[in-house]
């Protein structure tokens, strides 16, 4: 157990995997994650993908709010690679800094969507009996209601604020981590090495997250992977409403929106972005499948 | 039975009024109101209009009012729809008030006015998704590992990463303006209804296909596929009568969210192809602080969500006797 990991998750204490000797389940996990091509794709293009966004803007010659408007609707060519937008705006330099919001958004968003469901799955399924019920009730109550339309509700009402698009998207994806994290408790609490760390006189929060949590990390990561596209697809459905980021600055979401309205004369203005968004989305996802069959999680877990 | 309804019902009276109640409060505490505009309203016709929607009675006197007013007071079906047109108010007694941008309608005739164009769209869109995603799911489950299951996955792949308002753009400068086959946009002609109900519907048979090709994989080497075989049924009978029944479960449970994300989503396909749906109405609607008829449509896309749901459930009782209803 002592042996270097090359993934940055602490080594589950959980002997019984089925591991050869000397190599960790997480290492394990790691190499059948490699032989993956799919999902070594789609980390793949996430990495050139965020990077690009990230180092990108500060290579790049032009600003993002820099308008020459002698310059608009200019077609791809050498000097802009994408071309210009309706105000003579480099496209590639807004796609860039779109990304970086857009990743943001997925990133915070699921954040909170992680920290929320993680928390009340977890104590839920400890606390067990009559409170769980009724915890588990008030789920099945809010999965009845037709969340988008009250984040609309939301985002309309307190102004277009990033900070709160993070927290209205996050305070709806939460609910099927809780669940799936409950079930995964449920499931451990009962394991002998629980009832050592009970007779051990430990308290509840050093078990519930000392314990029991690192043994379900595998489920919680996957599923992590598998919101991040699902929010990003929600801020850019709010943005394409004209409800998400707000000019001048601009998310994927916006960019589509945007090209979009000029597609008929100017339809680099609407496939690039499109067909960036949705194959970071793609590649997401890839990584997202590639990494529950490494870790073996079960599919129908929702 | 009879005890799972009731409980679904009371649970989802309770949730409406959750959603009424946050709903009601966020609206309000939200900056600006129904009658800012850019052109400022004379401060005495403010006044008028404020006091005739009682906006300056205390906050609770109002939230109460508007509970009383959504409360069914009475059942009476002698009044025909006729009477007024607002047939929630004619036979229960449930008023959802006027609206604020457009005060001579109330909300229900605006709703009555928009909700069947949003219906029909979704109930297109809904045939198509059940259409595509179920047959390539089928024929990607019995040709296992060919390339036609290679092909409908990575169909379905695409479907679930290339959003709706990425498709409806290009599937309209494609089909519509270099193609000229419909129009851009608009809902007068039958041949109207293709492209929207095309790409809302594509959203979701990607996800059933794959759904359906889990399910039926899942099914297929079980016992009592191997006994009907045995009994010399046609591999046809086998996928319908016997393979099906089962292997569809998981795609009746993804049917109740995928109504929900039908309502939302032709939000986003009825601004895009200009169509006259309550959707585009509720966008504008909480754009204009229209207080009442934000109200009345959320509240309605909540009881239809719940609807639907409770009708999933039902049938997914029906379909595996193993499941109770509790």
């Amino acid at each position: 157990m002592s042996l270097p990991t090359p993934v940055s998750v602490p080594p589950s204490p959980d002997p019984a995997a089925g591991a050869e000797p000397g190599s960790s389940p997480w290492r394990d996990a790691w190499h059948r994650l490699g032989r993956n091509r799919l999902a070594v794709f789609g980390g793949v293009v996430l990495g050139v993908v965020a990077l690009a966004c990230v180092i990108g803007p500060w290579l790049s010659p032009y600003g993002y709010e820099d308008q020459v408007t002698s310059n608009a609707f200019h077609a791809p060519d050498a000097r802009h690679w994408l071309g210009t937008d309706e105000l003579g705006r480099d496209l590639l330099v807004r796609m860039l800094y779109g990304g970086r919001i857009s990743l943001a958004v997925g990133l915070c968003a699921t954040v909170v969507a992680l920290v929320i469901g993680v928390t009340y799955g977890a104590v839920a399924g400890y606390v067990g009996g009559r409170r769980d019920a009724a915890m588990m009730r008030a789920i099945d109550i809010l999965y009845s209601l037709p969340f988008t339309v009250f984040v609309i509700v939301l985002t309309v009402v307190f102004g277009r604020n990033i900070i709160l698009l993070f927290m209205a998207i996050g305070a709806v994806e939460w609910l099927t981590m809780a669940r799936i994290v409950r079930a995964q408790v449920l499931a451990v609490k009962r394991m002998e090495f629980i009832e050592a760390a009970r007779a051990l006189g430990f308290g509840r929060g050093r078990i519930l997250f000392r314990h029991i949590l690192p043994n379900i990390l595998g489920p919680i990561i996957v599923y992590t992977t598998l919101t991040i596209p699902s929010v990003m697809l929600l801020e850019a459905f709010l943005s394409f409403l004209g409800l998400g980021v707000q000019p001048p600055m601009s998310s994927w979401g916006v960019l589509i929106k945007n090209g979009a309205a000029g597609m008929e004369e100017y339809p680099w203005l609407l496939v690039f972005p499109g067909a960036v968004f949705s194959l970071t989305l793609l590649a997401l996802n890839f990584l997202g499948d590639g990494l529950r069959d490494a870790l073996d999680v079960r599919s129908s877990q929702d | 039975m009879l005890r799972f309804i009731t409980s679904r019902l009371l649970q989802s009276l309770f949730a409406l009024y959750l959603i009424v109640t946050a709903t009601f409060f966020i609206l309000r505490f939200a900056p600006g109101g129904p009658f800012d505009r850019e052109k400022a309203v004379p401060a005495e016709i403010r006044r008028n209009l404020e006091a005739q929607y009682h906006l300056n009675d205390p906050l609770y006197r109002q939230y109460l009012d508007y509970l009383w007013d959504l409360l069914p007071k009475k059942l009476d079906f002698r009044a025909g729809p006729g009477t007024t047109g607002d047939f929630l108010k004619d036979w229960f007694g449930v008023d959802l008030r006027a609206s604020y941008t457009y005060p001579s309608r109330t909300v229900s005739e605006i709703i009555a006015d928009k909700l069947p164009v949003s219906i029909e769209l979704g109930l297109w869109s809904l045939a198509v998704a059940l259409v595509l995603g179920l047959s390539l799911g089928i024929i990607a489950a019995l040709r296992r590992n060919t390339w036609a299951d290679y092909l409908a996955s990575a169909a379905g792949m695409t479907g679930l990463c290339v959003p709706t308002f990425v498709i409806g753009p290009l599937a309209v400068l494609v089909f519509a303006i270099h193609l000229g086959w419909f129009n851009a946009s608009g809902w007068s002609f039958p041949a109207d209804r293709v492209l929207p109900s095309l790409v809302l519907g594509l959203a979701y048979a990607a996800p059933i296909s794959r759904l359906t090709r889990g399910g039926l994989l899942e099914v297929l080497h079980q016992d009592f596929i191997r006994t009907a075989r045995a009994k010399g049924a046609s591999e046809f009978r086998v996928i319908w009568k016997h393979a099906l029944r089962g292997g569809l479960l998981p795609v009746v449970a993804y049917l109740g969210p995928a109504i929900a994300g039908i309502l939302t989503g032709s939000f986003v396909i009825e601004t895009i192809f200009q169509i006259p749906g309550l959707g585009r109405e509720f966008v504008t609607s909480a754009f204009g602080r229209d207080y009442t008829l934000v109200l009345g449509t959320v509240i309605l896309y909540a009881a239809l969500v719940m609807a639907c749901n409770f009708l999933v459930d039902v049938v997914q009782a029906w379909m595996n006797p193993r499941i109770r209803l509790e």
